[in-house]
């Protein structure tokens, strides 16, 4: 079998076994191994797709067919009324949801990065910095953020400090910032660690120092490596910021609640649940994307 | 005679109970390349990040052009301007491009403007053949060309002294020779360096003096010519046949 690898030309008798200078033919086997795993791909979707159809056609057909569906169905997915109350929750969902998640990001970008540079100085002035935002970190990150949320909304006005803002939008917004720099600034300090010693060693060997050595060495390398995690505490940023609807913040949720209650029918909810996935879903397949394209650039440097 | 660029005196350097460094003291003059051979541990690499400053010293004196530089009142990053260093990793910044990889320090650290800097790294990219590979990333380029970059970085800030750090053994075979005789170019040119290598031929075509180390200490000094082809001192002796064995003179 191997010998006929050689004669790739079509099987021309006078032909020399390896022609460079000729146009090249796939040889009988090669053609042979292409069709053979044709068959198999063809094979392999049929597979798929017959056990999909089975697995979710039961799926449904157990839904459909359930006692409680047709009441359910009236109450949940009432489609008319779900339209109706759409403009509500849309505006719910931009005028609070997405401007928290707006200004909370960016607040939260800022301040956990600060945490996380306080973090992994070495500077001997920093030290009782370093001390705080270790312990600010142990603390937000170990809270439940609906807990900051109520002791943030109704602890501050309580103080009833003079100047102090009583709004809870704007208390509701404080509260996510501080719980999500914890996150952040432990995610972007674990990029800063992963870069190598030794691109710390040529930056400084360079003439670079040390505040020099951070910004156009180590942070540029860090922060690209943890934009795949920083994207999907984004997302989760998005849907967390519907807790702030606790403290009567009318936001998606909210709105979607006061008419769940007027009418006792849950298609609000479902329309807010769609919403939130309309901007979440995107987000979640650009978050895949770069981490991919981030895996490959690890792996082409791995290989360098 | 005016003062060597580097004299290092009784230098000491330990790792917690390990010492690495004992009684360390070479004069290099300007111009010349002074190569350290020995076993991998001998101390080689500590002793250059010790001239570097990316090491505390624990005893002794570093002096460059007569000026001691291990005093605690000198700024490290002032002497780090002064020289080169050049790793055995290459160490390239992977984020950016060959051009800014290598205008980075002229104009952070020594103020000039990026036309100018540009200017210059393009002409030493052209003279060691690598104008085309201006605007490439590092992990486009073979391991040879990394370094050769590396190489053209450290001497874009016009060092007084260059320090290489096995920069060859990285790199295949095949890839050695285009760095060495990056290397060989800069010494005929009158770079003053320092290097630990262990390519016994090329320490023999480029170096002034050659020290050999063991543990820490060095064992025995002279010109190429006695130390690797007439040592003295039997560890070296014994060092010298085992790398002839393994086919590296």
């Amino acid at each position: 079998m191997s010998q006929e690898v050689g004669r790739s030309n079509g099987g021309n008798s006078g032909a020399a076994p390896y022609s460079f200078g000729g146009e090249w033919q796939p040889s009988p086997i090669e053609l042979g191994r292409r069709a053979s795993r044709k068959a198999k791909s063809r094979r392999n979707g049929l597979i798929a797709a017959l056990s999909s159809l089975l697995v979710l056609g039961t799926l449904a057909i157990v839904v459909v067919t359930s006692p409680g569906w047709k009441v359910l169905s009236a109450t949940f997915f009432d489609w008319g009324y779900g339209f109706e109350v759409l403009p509500k929750i849309l505006t719910g969902f931009f005028q609070s949801n997405v401007i928290l998640t707006l200004i909370a990001a960016t607040s939260v970008g800022i301040l956990g990065l600060t945490i996380a540079l306080i973090r992994t100085s070495r500077s001997p002035a920093l030290t009782p910095f370093r001390i705080l935002a270790t312990g600010y970190v142990d603390a937000f990150r170990g809270i439940p953020m609906l807990l900051i949320i109520l002791l943030v909304g109704f602890g501050i006005p309580a103080l009833q400090i003079r100047g102090v803002t009583n709004d809870v939008f704007v208390l509701g917004i404080i509260a996510v910032i501080i719980t999500y720099s914890a996150y952040v600034a432990e995610v972007i300090r674990s990029g800063i660690l992963t870069v190598h010693p030794s691109q710390r060693a040529a930056a400084r060997s360079l003439g670079l120092s040390n505040f020099q050595t951070l910004r156009y060495v180590v942070l540029p390398q860090a922060l690209r490596r943890v934009t795949p995690p920083l994207l999907n505490d984004l997302v989760a940023l998005i849907k967390d910021t519907g807790l702030v609807s606790i403290l009567g913040v009318t936001d998606a949720i909210r709105a979607a609640q006061i008419e769940t209650s007027r009418t006792f029918n849950y298609t609000p909810y479902v329309m807010a649940a769609l919403v939130f996935l309309i901007v979440t879903i995107p987000l979640t397949r650009y978050t895949d994307r770069t981490l991919r394209k981030s895996i490959e650039r690890q792996n082409a440097q791995g290989q360098a | 005679m005016s003062n060597p660029v580097l004299e290092l005196v009784e230098v000491r350097k330990a790792f917690g109970a390990e010492v690495v460094l004992e009684d360390i003291s070479i004069k290099v003059p300007e111009h010349t390349a002074t190569v350290l051979i020995g076993a991998s541990g001998s101390g080689k690499s500590t002793m250059l990040r010790c001239i570097n400053l990316l090491e505390l010293i624990d005893d002794g004196v570093i002096k460059l052009d007569g000026i001691d530089i291990t005093d605690v009142s000198t700024n490290p990053d002032e002497i780090r301007r002064k020289l080169g260093m050049v790793f055995q990793s290459f160490n390239l910044f992977p984020h950016m491009k060959v051009l800014e990889n290598i205008i980075l320090a002229p104009m952070r650290v020594h103020g000039l403007g990026k036309e100018e800097a540009t200017e210059k790294a393009l002409e030493l990219l052209t003279r060691f053949g690598l104008r085309e590979k201006a605007d490439q990333y590092p992990d486009r380029l073979s391991g040879g060309q990394q370094q050769r970059v590396a190489i053209i970085r450290s001497l874009a800030v016009e060092p007084r002294l260059l320090l290489l750090d096995e920069v060859t053994s990285a790199l295949d075979p095949v890839l050695v020779n285009e760095v060495l005789s990056t290397v060989r170019d800069l010494k005929d040119h009158g770079m003053t360096m320092v290097l630990a290598t262990h390519e016994m031929g090329f320490a023999k075509q480029v170096a002034d003096e050659v020290c050999f180390l063991e543990r820490g200490r060095i064992i025995e000094w002279g010109s190429p010519s006695e130390m690797l082809e007439n040592p003295k001192d039997p560890r070296t002796q014994d060092f010298l046949k085992r790398v002839h064995e393994a086919g590296r003179l």
